[in-house]
């Protein structure tokens, strides 16, 4: 347990250092585009401004819902519905929360991160992830570009495609854990 | 007496839960940051008419084309559906713009940096690689399926 509870420490400092020497890399790479070509740069500042004032409400959504989550959902209950003996119970529910999802992916991050200290099965992250690809809202904008049998048919397989994903993952999980079960003994 | 200190208990629960989601999310901004300043560029330097401009005409390789422009492109996805919609309209087969399509929304090399340093490396890696093996399978399909049943 002390053991775990070290490593988790040492990957969130780790992930940590990772995100400001991403953030870095990100200004640096800005900083050259707005040397060689300021006016376009100054464009692409004004759509990430854009981008960042348009999530605004779904960042405060997702930590309300994270705050929501270490509030009511304890590490029992999360691995009841989303844990390893989650069953049809767990693919169903994610495939449904990923589909009823809003806002960019990397917003949903922090808040897959916690259901999965929390105890949420890995695979059951990726078909959440995947679902996120069918928005409802958009269905009518799809459908006038690309008809009705297109897009039910296209929805379909994004949910069979979700589901074979996050069985993958599931399997390549449960074969290292025994890797390094193995390693240990 | 008691109920009193349940409140403040209840209280407490509420206020460290929320210190907790926001002190996780503080920690993910960063790179979040990052990646909204990566897609700005991205939206700036490489228009929809630079992605239609790619595509020649053969299938098998306009559909890997299609899943590899969906991939490494960002932002809303009706924008990947009115690009779609043109490509159609120029000619460009059903196949290479529904993988395009599927790629754009299942996909995400601008986000992969976020994803692998909040969800884990191997994990982000798996994950996308995955999901641009599935954008071209289920592209196939769902246009096999199409050309079956209408």
């Amino acid at each position: 347990m002390k053991i775990q509870k070290e490593n988790n420490q040492q990957k969130n400092h780790s992930s940590i250092i990772f995100s400001y020497l991403f953030l870095c890399v990100s200004i640096s790479v800005y900083s050259v585009f707005l040397y060689v070509s300021p006016e376009k740069s100054i464009n692409a500042l004004s759509a990430s401004k854009n981008i960042f004032i348009s999530i605004i409400p779904i960042l405060v959504f997702v930590i309300f819902l994270m705050g929501i989550s270490n509030l009511l959902l304890k590490p029992k209950k999360v691995s009841k519905y989303l844990g390893k003996n989650s069953g049809v119970k767990g693919w169903l529910l994610s495939a449904i929360f990923g589909i009823l999802s809003h806002g960019p992916i990397y917003v949903w991050y922090p808040l897959l991160k916690d259901l999965n200290n929390q105890g949420m099965r890995t695979g059951l992250v990726a078909v959440f992830l995947y679902n996120r690809a069918i928005k409802i809202p958009l269905v009518p904008i799809m459908v006038f570009y690309f008809g009705i049998y297109f897009v039910g048919i296209l929805c379909l397989y994004m949910i069979v495609a979700s589901l074979c994903q996050g069985k993958i993952i599931d399997i390549l999980e449960e074969h290292r854990s025994l890797k390094q079960r193995t390693k240990k003994i | 007496m008691v109920e009193k200190k349940k409140n403040i208990l209840c209280k407490t629960n509420i206020a460290f839960s929320f210190y907790k989601a926001s002190k996780s999310f503080t920690s993910a901004l960063p790179v979040l940051i990052g990646v909204i300043l990566l897609i700005g560029l991205f939206k700036v330097y490489l228009p929809s008419r630079v992605i239609s401009s790619i595509f020649t005409g053969e299938l098998l390789r306009d559909t890997l084309f299609g899943s590899m422009i969906g991939s490494i492109s960002a932002g809303n996805p009706i924008t990947s559906y009115i690009i779609g919609g043109e490509l159609l309209k120029e000619g460009v087969s059903l196949f290479a713009v529904t993988a395009f399509i599927t790629a754009w929304v299942t996909v995400g090399v601008l986000q992969l940096p976020a994803e692998a340093s909040i969800l884990g490396k191997r994990f982000a890696l798996i994950r996308n690689f995955l999901s641009f093996v599935f954008s071209i399978v289920v592209a196939l399909a769902v246009v096999i399926t199409l050309q079956v049943i209408t």
